[in-house]
């Protein structure tokens, strides 16, 4: 039996994985993951002056300073970015480190005072996250956390759907998004408002770390499997899920740290996915190459077959000596010839099918006009025509 | 009669960094014509483009589309950017592509429905792009990628047309096609405005052209303007191109 503590470390690591994937996937498409890191770093001097200002790690106030300081960091990074005179990833390198620097000073000179130290910023505390419990009017109703990072889902989740078209068409093609009124700044500032948001609420729970891997990897995971945006959003969130309650139960299993646990389980999935993914993967893509390879041999070998009338170029040993390939391709070519029913071969003298003819002539042609229309038919049966 | 004017420029300064890429532009441009902006590399024709979509923000001067600002004529104008302006990785489909091109006219938080659906459908099936329509759009080739952001531009039903360079890396029957339906469009009394490099077809596409380099050179009708003189003073070398009528 699992205790309530248990299922509610889960609900709060599962919640702060949604809330994290939903922003996340739209980072990614923008190519813009590096400045999750900066934002969760670079909020630790707006929690910490945040804490001095009302001495509670859960007040709404010191999650609206702390997401500003995000805002602040993503505004300095733009700003020096503009000047043209260092590169964007310079800019970031240069900013979050600075005001993560005045946090990590404001900690340690306040030390007595602040119960905040930097192991549980990097980290989290999630499995203390029940033992701070939200009481109204006496009435114990659940962890604090949960309540916070239930609220920012929930207005995550509301904007998602009210603006999922702004957002796509200004991640897409911000010039078309401008030129029909929606302001790509907008959406811009709009998206890194909640991510800083997320971030500080789920900060709390999962530390500075495991923010930025719940808000990337879910999303780079999903970004391999599918060509639709909103199943990529369905994906990283289920990966997000699947991440945060494995994790936990591995931790639990190895009495090891939650956060690390699951950020782990994260890389395990990306690790998977990155080699197995269907058409994206790394084996499907290796698959790919090695196809082609073959078709373009075929290729050469029927356009060889094509220009030459006379038997002793069309001998098989021919394929070996003249063609100069090793036995194994030569064998290779042959099959699929044969199999696809482009080649006849007759006493060891291989001919062109009307199949195979046509074919060539479509292929070299196709080659050489790039006119897509006419191989149609063929991208199916030959990775050598897609794309 | 006077003849209509689409699009007026005044005075367009425009700067990246401070340092301006187009100059104390004025230029007007009559209703109806299928116009081309020339102009060496760095000459400003994008940016021409996008100061008068608002999309950058000029240091001086002002636009007017139909003697209105830009922000009050929208739904007049169609804009159709450098196919290697975007992301072709991004996970979507031809015709979702195609769909975006009626959210202007939806405005904010309103999403597209059936008769959103049935204008993309249809805007595909002017560039032939209908099979196509659930591929995902990396699955494209160039030609057909461009024929994607053509009929994103037919769907916005718009007076007025800007293509950044829509002959960029297409097929030859890409380009004839797309050269097919920007006439088609002119015939049906729309302004087309096109970023073009070819010089050598500029005579066979366009009726209208403007000379481009920092500052306006000049512009009017192609069988007027279009000679060596102003190509040499737009490009600085000796130019001849052969203009056939």
């Amino acid at each position: 039996m699992m205790s309530n503590a248990q299922i509610e470390i889960q609900l709060i690591a599962s919640l702060v994985a949604i809330a994290c994937a939903i922003p996340g996937t739209f980072l990614v498409l923008r190519k813009m993951a590096m400045i999750s890191d900066a934002i969760s770093h670079s909020i630790l001097p707006g929690i910490v002056i945040g804490f001095f200002i009302t001495q509670d790690l859960n007040s709404p106030l010191l999650i609206l300073l702390a997401a500003l300081t995000g805002i602040v960091t993503v505004v300095l990074v733009e700003y020096i970015q503009k000047t043209g005179l260092v590169k964007e990833d310079t800019a970031i390198g240069l900013v979050f480190p600075a005001l993560f620097s005045i946090g990590v000073i404001l900690i340690a000179k306040n030390a007595n005072d602040v119960h905040l130290d930097v192991d549980a910023v990097l980290l989290g505390e999630l499995a203390f996250a029940p033992f701070d419990r939200l009481i109204i009017s006496g009435i114990d109703v659940g962890p604090k956390s949960l309540w916070i990072i239930g609220g920012i889902l929930l207005v995550t989740i509301g904007l998602l759907f009210a603006f999922f078209k702004e957002l796509k068409v200004s991640t897409f093609d911000a010039g078309l998004a401008a030129s029909l009124g929606f302001s790509p700044a907008i959406i811009h500032y709009g998206l890194m408002a909640v991510s800083s948001v997320t971030t500080v609420g789920a900060f709390d729970a999962v530390g500075a770390i495991l923010v930025v891997a719940l808000m990337i990897a879910p999303a780079a995971s999903a970004y391999l499997l599918t060509n639709n945006l909103k199943r990529m959003l369905g994906y990283a969130i289920c990966f997000g899920v699947f991440a945060a309650i494995s994790g936990y139960w591995v931790a639990h299993w190895l009495d090891a740290s939650i956060a690390g646990s699951i950020t782990s389980m994260l890389g395990l999935l990306f690790l998977t996915v990155y080699l197995f993914a269907p058409s994206k993967g790394i084996i499907a893509v290796l698959y790919r190459e090695k196809q082609q390879r073959t078709e373009v041999s075929l290729l050469t070998f029927l356009l060889h077959l094509k220009n030459h009338t006379e038997e002793s170029e069309r001998h098989v040993n021919h394929l070996n000596e003249h063609i100069n390939w090793q036995k194994v391709r030569s064998k290779t070519v042959l099959d699929l010839a044969l199999k696809n029913n482009m080649i006849a071969i007759e006493n060891h003298i291989v001919s062109l099918t009307n199949k195979g003819n046509d074919f060539t002539t479509q292929a070299i042609d196709y080659i050489i006009t790039n006119e897509d229309a006419q191989i149609e038919h063929m991208k199916d049966d030959f990775f050598l025509f897609r794309g | 009669m006077k003849q209509t004017i689409a699009v007026q420029v005044d005075d367009l300064t425009v700067a990246y960094n401070y340092k301006p890429v187009l100059w104390d532009i004025d230029l007007e441009i009559p209703e109806g014509v299928l116009m081309a902006i020339v102009g060496p590399n760095g000459a400003g024709k994008s940016t021409l483009i996008k100061s008068i979509l608002g999309i950058l923000k000029p240091i001086a001067g002002s636009v007017s589309i139909y003697g209105k600002p830009y922000d009050k004529q929208r739904s007049l104008v169609a804009y159709v950017p450098q196919k290697g302006s975007v992301d072709w990785d991004f996970p979507t489909t031809a015709l979702d592509v195609v769909m975006m091109g009626t959210y202007g006219s939806l405005g904010w938080i309103k999403r597209p429905g059936q008769k959103e659906k049935k204008a993309a459908l249809e805007a595909l099936e002017k560039v032939g792009m209908l099979p196509f329509k659930n591929r995902q759009i990396s699955q494209l080739s160039g030609g057909q990628q461009q024929r994607i952001f053509l009929a994103r531009a037919l769907v916005q039903n718009a007076s007025i047309y800007f293509m950044d360079e829509p002959f960029q890396g297409v097929d030859a029957t890409t380009e004839i096609a797309i050269i097919n339906i920007l006439k088609e469009l002119r015939k049906a009394g729309k302004t087309v405005i096109v970023v073009h490099h070819d010089l050598q077809t500029v005579p066979e596409y366009f009726d209208w052209v403007t000379f481009l380099n920092v500052k306006k050179i000049a512009t009017g009708p192609v069988k007027d303007i279009f000679n060596d003189d102003n190509l040499t003073k737009t490009y600085g070398i000796n130019y001849k191109v052969s203009i056939q009528e």
